[in-house]
């Protein structure tokens, strides 16, 4: 920035303005103006609050008066450790937040292979107006819909009796909550995808061609590798929203727990807030551990 | 590249996957006119009832009223953080660019639950009851983002040279501010706004730690359906909170070509 203003001097206005402004003349001083009141806000409110949450984590309460008790101590995260209850929450969790990304990524990409490689510039247009609609659109009012067609005497049923089939019953279980994720969660991940699709050139895939490449092994070879960070970075928001959700569990879920439950219920039903910080530690460790991989996978350059 | 066969299977799975996506909620639509009151498909029959039920609930007006102004006031804070975020990112090259926005786009790349017990904590550490303007700080951090993005995106495919020109013509700051820069992005800046309303409008997570005995109306839909209560009045709120978070997009969109309305950030 320094070397800007002095290696290569702006064009001085004509002489009608005497004064050029003072934030043409320096212009970190307006950089400095423009962002101190966002950046306030964040580091003020979000860094500070994220911190705080780190340090009660290592706070404990008084039992008998549910008092914060601010001492430093490791009882909360020794309790996640050594519960078997707890790791299996976690266990769980993260092994739906993987299902439903595999889920996801498996529906979206040909979806978007589609949009972005084979449909007509009209047709990709509405494509990704039909995903942005579902992307935006309420999500209680989209899990609610999936309780309606779930439940008993739901469409889904109604369906499968009307050939023939017996009754599902998926509402109120583990399965209902997969299927619930990866219907909310779908859009993350098909916009990303289309946009690295979209971005390979033409030409790359004319020389596959050229070269002999059958189109299983193009799709394979060329295609695959090229969407990977797409599919990452769609993943990072499938996985890390699953991770910290406890609405669809309480809602359709069969009674299990997942990580956002127990936060919920820490707070919300023991009024333990040290207890829920140790346990929010871990989807944030979890997905700083993911964040890293999906760097390595070139996600954040195909944000 | 794609031959015949390969063709109409993705088609095939293209439908499919538009079937997935609209049939639940057109669903809830019907079922916002079912003239039975238990929740069965296929629906009896079609009625106006619980739509003037719901209108004259007056708990529902509350919580409508109550998420209306904390998403106004959720987008008119976000309009001006986000705004000034993005000019400043624009601008000038610094130390810790890459650090800034990553900090912008985290509140929505960590899970929401996190924001909401970290500020949940954060008041109650500082002693602040939760009340409506708890709520709205909660919304602002994380809609700041959507702002910032639109905004971000508009002023990068902005030609510097537009500016330049008119500097050079002897318009002050400000003058090519209001002229020039302003008409250029006025559009993202709204595309923005409809964007941050309709994301406060709906959002739960970060809500429920930071509200305190106020419902708004997503929490009042999660209560009602908790409990299995009202159900009927349930569909018709549903259906109307909907049409509240799809039309903004709708008009975003229109006004950005589609491109500033991925929710998923930072479009280059």
């Amino acid at each position: 920035m320094t070397v800007e203003a002095v290696g290569r001097p702006r064009p001085k206005p004509g002489g009608a303005v005497a004064n050029p402004s003072i934030f043409w003349r320096i212009p970190w001083l307006r950089t400095a103006i423009l962002l101190a009141p966002p950046l306030t806000w964040f580091v003020a409110i979000y860094l500070a609050s994220l911190a705080l949450l780190l340090v009660t984590a290592f706070w404990t309460i008084d039992p008998f008066t549910t008092r914060v008790v601010q001492s430093w101590s490791l009882d909360n995260f020794q309790q996640i450790v050594n519960e078997p209850t707890y790791l299996r929450i976690i266990g769980r969790t993260v092994l739906m937040a993987a299902l439903v990304t595999m889920t996801d990524a498996l529906i979206a990409f040909p979806f978007a292979y589609y949009m972005a490689r084979v449909a007509s510039r009209r047709v990709q247009t509405a494509l990704f107006a039909a995903v942005l609609l579902p992307l935006w659109a309420s999500y209680l009012a989209r899990l609610y819909a999936w309780i309606l067609i779930l439940n008993h005497s739901g469409v889904l049923n109604w369906s499968l009796q009307s050939v023939g089939l017996p009754a599902a019953n998926v509402a109120y279980s583990d399965v209902a909550v997969w299927i619930v994720f990866s219907y909310i969660w779908l859009p993350f991940m098909i916009i990303p995808a289309y946009a690295a699709l979209e971005r390979i050139p033409d030409s790359l895939l004319e020389a596959a061609a050229d070269l002999g490449a059958r189109r299983w092994r193009t799709v394979r070879d060329v295609v695959l590798p090229l969407a990977l960070p797409g599919v990452a970075a769609g993943s990072i928001f499938t996985f890390s929203l699953t991770l910290g959700d406890y609405i669809t569990p309480v809602l359709i879920g069969g009674g299990t727990s997942f990580i956002g439950n127990v936060v919920y219920s820490s707070i919300g039903i023991a009024n333990n807030v040290p207890f829920a910080a140790a346990l929010a530690m871990v989807p944030i460790a979890i997905m700083a551990l993911y964040l890293i991989g999906a760097k390595r996978l070139g996600a954040f350059e195909a944000l | 590249m794609t031959d015949r066969w390969s063709r109409i299977a993705l088609r095939l799975w293209v439908a499919l996957v538009l079937l997935f996506l609209f049939i639940p909620m057109a669903i809830i639509f019907l079922y916002a006119f079912n003239s039975s009151k238990i929740e069965a498909w296929p629906i009896e029959g079609l009625t106006l009832t619980w739509i003037k039920m719901t209108i004259n609930d007056a708990e529902v007006v509350s919580a409508l009223r109550l998420s209306v102004e904390v998403a106004l006031t959720t987008t008119a804070l976000a309009l001006v953080l986000g705004s000034c975020a993005a000019f400043a990112i624009r601008r000038t090259a610094f130390f810790g660019r890459d650090a800034v926005n990553f900090l912008f786009v985290l509140p929505l790349a960590l899970p929401g639950i996190i924001t909401g017990v970290a500020l949940h904590s954060f008041f109650g550490y500082g002693g602040i009851l939760l009340s409506i303007w708890t709520i709205i700080v909660g919304h602002t951090t994380f809609c700041i983002v959507v702002v910032y993005n639109n905004v971000l995106a508009r002023l990068r495919r902005t030609q510097g040279s537009l500016l330049e020109a008119a500097m050079d013509l002897g318009a002050s700051g400000f003058q090519t501010f209001r002229d020039i820069t302003l008409p250029l992005i006025s559009t993202s800046i709204i595309a923005g706004a409809m964007l941050a309303f309709a994301l406060s409008f709906d959002e739960i997570i970060v809500t429920t730690f930071t509200a305190g005995a106020q419902n708004t109306l997503p929490i009042w839909i999660f209560a009602q359906i908790r409990n299995g209560q009202r159900l009927p009045e349930v569909n018709v709120v549903v259906s109307f909170v909907i049409l509240v978070t799809i039309i903004p997009v709708l008009i975003a969109a229109r006004l950005t070509g589609g491109s500033g309305t991925s929710r998923v950030p930072a479009a280059r």
